[in-house]
């Protein structure tokens, strides 16, 4: 009796102190499954030689790595990662506050701009790149020709190498820029009403409520998209390889990014252990970015932001005593 | 592989119907893999039902539409087509397929460019050797997909054989003769002596001689005997001083002389200037027949001229191969083996032009009088035998011809279309790339 009592009460304290990381063991095992354990089976894959189809080779411990960023070929894909990035995520990300700025004012039928915006995203990006690819069109495309009926040259949009970022990149803000400015609308409008009213009262027009109370209100949003448009710019894909028609990023690479070296590495020339080399590569770069964009972010209108956290902390202090 | 799955067909269907299929597939052809090592002999012992369907990928046109449908009709097996775009991303899915084991159609055709890389992976592919189809094919074309072991690992579709396809009426704006007969005669001869046709031409008309570098390319390098790696297996692109010599001949009349219209093939230029009097010659594989007339819809003046630069030569063909990993090799290997057969090879060959590499179906009358409207009714059938007979050189072709083939196009256009780099430069940064595979 007494022991079954004890036993009861021991499984009650492992209840409380297990079962907690029971239920939250979903999360993890997940996360284990399909994001940790690619993620470390990409570094030993990256220290071997490795055919697409053969399978494992030697252990080559670091000579992967060596041979890529021995590539011209790595530095040009990573100069057109980082500039087709720069290209896409800033304009993006200021045209989505400002175009959920102002569908976040009393506009007539609401719900329709509101889905209007998000319409780009919903076309599959292999639409979006085949259209674009004929707008782009060197010799009999869209835009050149509107270029020639004012009297300008032809522009190289497939041969050289600014010009093909700009179209890849208008293709990636026409895709993402409507999604970003719902998520922006979403966190406008959790910002209190009141604020603005008492910035009206002190005489604050339009674009200076804009910059002084949306802006630093949306830090935490804008910090998140951020982040997600670093990742996805810098893991572009699609619309590159869609650009022309063999995908491999133009003849001397103008628009080849990191993720079709990689595609080209491993599928085209069968090298797993190249390709693998690169993706680590591409990870570790994708976490250097993000964290610089984090701390720039986080310096959004810091000035407002220590006020803030300062006024709240006073102000939690206050209700506690 | 999954010889569970033939044997119960019930569980088959319910494993399709369900949404985890190709999960719940994995499992049990895991568990039943350790019985049965290959499914052919499991097969083997006893009469298997038909399967219910058979995937099969293709990459641009096959013209195989009618004939699945004439299949489906004869044995009520469905048959499920893939078709990929370009054959570059038909190869690329199939070698990720081989690699995750699991994936590929039940029927995967393969282009003679790199049907080589995949003979390193020979025993990924049932052999489909069978004595009484053993004479079917030219020599050559059965020859290329037999392995070291004798295995054979594809049965022949077409060949490419390759004429001279011309626009008759900008010929005669230039002041050229139009009779395909005379057109023969003009341009047969060496490539200068086809260049130098190509200067008279530009010189009195606003079109240009021929489409970009790349097309022109494909005509030069398959009548090298050794153009890019020798048997043993050494790359020899970047020192090989005949593709560095027919390399500069051909910059020199794309760019310098302005034969070339700066096209790459493929691209959306290329496709809508066929409308627009681009070019006036083209190199023309039976394939490139349907091509043409696909993309000069509604243009008069295309002909056919008997009539090849430098001797005859084979540009690309096909074969059918069956992946070892399916689960129906030997439904996979009779249709493979029917749909190049003589006459199914004469029916893909009027629906789009892909020309026959059995012998019974080259000597047809079907194709021997075989005329195409579109092309002002050239007799192509007979033309096109002719040019296969013309043909003197396989060249030989090692597991990196593709890529190193693809890297020395990029090399042209990037001198001839993008117009970013002169000859020499372009030839350095090729031997680069070739440096990089090596």
């Amino acid at each position: 009796m007494a022991s079954r009592k004890h036993l009861r009460s021991r499984a009650s304290a492992w209840d409380r102190k297990y079962s907690p990381y029971l239920y939250i063991s979903p999360f993890f095992l997940l996360f284990a499954v399909v994001g940790l354990f690619p993620l470390v089976y990409t570094v030993w894959v990256a220290a071997h030689d490795w055919d697409l189809i053969m399978g494992q080779g030697e252990f080559v411990g670091f000579d992967n790595f060596a041979h890529v960023v021995g590539q011209r070929a790595f530095w040009i894909a990573l100069r057109n990662t980082l500039s087709i990035f720069i290209l896409s995520t800033g304009p993006q990300v200021v045209a989505a506050i400002i175009i959920a700025y102002m569908l976040d004012s009393h506009l007539r039928a609401r719900t329709f701009w509101r889905m209007g915006v998000l319409l780009p995203y919903v076309v599959t990006p292999v639409a979006v790149a085949l259209i674009f690819s004929n707008f782009f069109s060197q010799r009999f495309g869209l835009v050149n020709s509107v270029l020639d009926t004012i009297g300008i040259d032809a522009i190289g949009w497939q041969s050289e190498v600014l010009p093909s970022h700009l179209a890849i990149a208008s293709m990636v803000n026409f895709r993402w820029t409507g999604y970003n400015a719902l998520i922006f609308l979403a966190a406008m409008q959790a910002v209190p009403r009141d604020l603005y009213e008492q910035a009206e009262i002190d005489g604050a027009g339009k674009v200076r409520q804009f910059l002084s109370v949306t802006v630093p209100m949306l830090r935490p949003t804008i910090i998140f998209v951020v982040i997600t448009s670093t990742i996805g710019g810098l893991q572009i894909f699609d619309e590159p390889r869609l650009y022309d028609q063999y995908g491999r990023g133009g003849t001397d690479g103008q628009w080849q990014t990191m993720t079709i070296y990689l595609y080209e590495l491993g599928w085209t020339r069968s090298d797993f252990g190249l390709a693998s080399a690169v993706a680590v590569l591409l990870f570790l770069l994708i976490v250097a970015i993000g964290i610089i964009n984090f701390t720039i972010t986080r310096r959004i209108a810091t000035g407002d932001g220590r006020k803030k956290t300062a006024s709240r902390r006073r102000f939690a202090k206050g209700v506690r005593s | 592989m999954s010889t569970t799955d033939l044997t119960h067909p019930r569980r088959r269907r319910l494993s399709q119907a369900a949404a985890l299929g190709a999960a719940a597939t994995l499992v049990l052809s895991a568990c039943g893999g350790g019985a049965d090592a290959d499914s052919a002999d499991n097969d083997a012992d006893g009469d298997t039902e038909a399967p219910e369907s058979l995937s099969v990928t293709t990459f641009n046109e096959f013209g195989y539409e009618e004939l699945f449908e004439d299949y489906e009709e004869q044995t009520g097996i469905r048959i499920e087509h893939n078709k990929v775009d370009t054959a570059e991303n038909a190869r690329d899915s199939l070698r990720n397929s081989l690699g995750a084991g699991s994936g590929a159609s039940d029927i995967e055709a393969v282009e003679l460019d790199w049907l080589v890389e995949f003979m390193q992976y020979s025993d990924r592919f049932e052999d489909l050797a069978d004595p009484e189809l053993e004479d079917r094919w030219l020599d050559w074309k059965y020859d290329d997909a037999v392995d070291e072991e004798g295995r054979q690992i594809g049965y022949g579709t077409d060949i490419g054989p390759q004429a001279l396809c011309y626009r008759a009426d900008l010929f005669e704006e230039a002041g050229l003769p139009t009779d395909r007969d005379d057109v023969a005669e003009l341009l047969e001869g060496e490539w200068e002596n086809y260049f130098d046709a190509g200067r008279d031409f530009v010189a009195s008309s606003d079109s240009a001689w021929y489409s970009g570098s790349d097309n022109i390319w494909q005509g030069m390098i398959n009548q090298v005997e050794v153009p890019f790696e020798t048997e043993d297996g050494e790359i020899i692109a970047d020192t090989n001083s005949e593709v560095q010599g027919l390399y500069d001949q051909l910059l020199q009349a794309s760019v310098e002389d302005e034969l070339s219209a700066g096209l790459s093939q493929w691209s959306g230029d290329w496709n809508d200037a066929f409308q627009r009097d681009g070019f006036a010659t083209m190199l023309c594989p039976g394939w490139m027949l349907g091509v043409i007339e696909g993309n000069a819809d509604g243009v008069d003046g295309w002909d056919v001229a008997d009539a090849f630069p430098g001797g005859g030569g084979n540009w690309g063909g096909s074969y059918l191969t069956v992946p070892t990993q399916g689960e129906n090799v030997d439904a996979a290997k009779e249709l493979a083996a029917w749909l190049t057969a003589p006459e199914q090879q004469i029916r893909a060959f009027e629906a789009i032009g892909a020309f026959p590499s059995t012998v019974e179906a080259l000597e047809s009358e079907e194709i021997q009088s075989a005329s195409e409207e579109f092309f002002n009714d050239a007799p192509v059938g007979e033309i096109l035998a002719n040019r296969a007979e013309a043909i003197e050189v396989q060249p030989f072709k090692g597991p990196n011809y593709l890529v190193i083939n693809v890297a020395i196009q990029d090399a042209l256009n990037r001198v001839d279309v993008d117009g970013i780099d002169d000859p020499e430069t372009s030839w350095d940064k090729f031997v680069n790339d070739v440096e990089a595979m090596k």
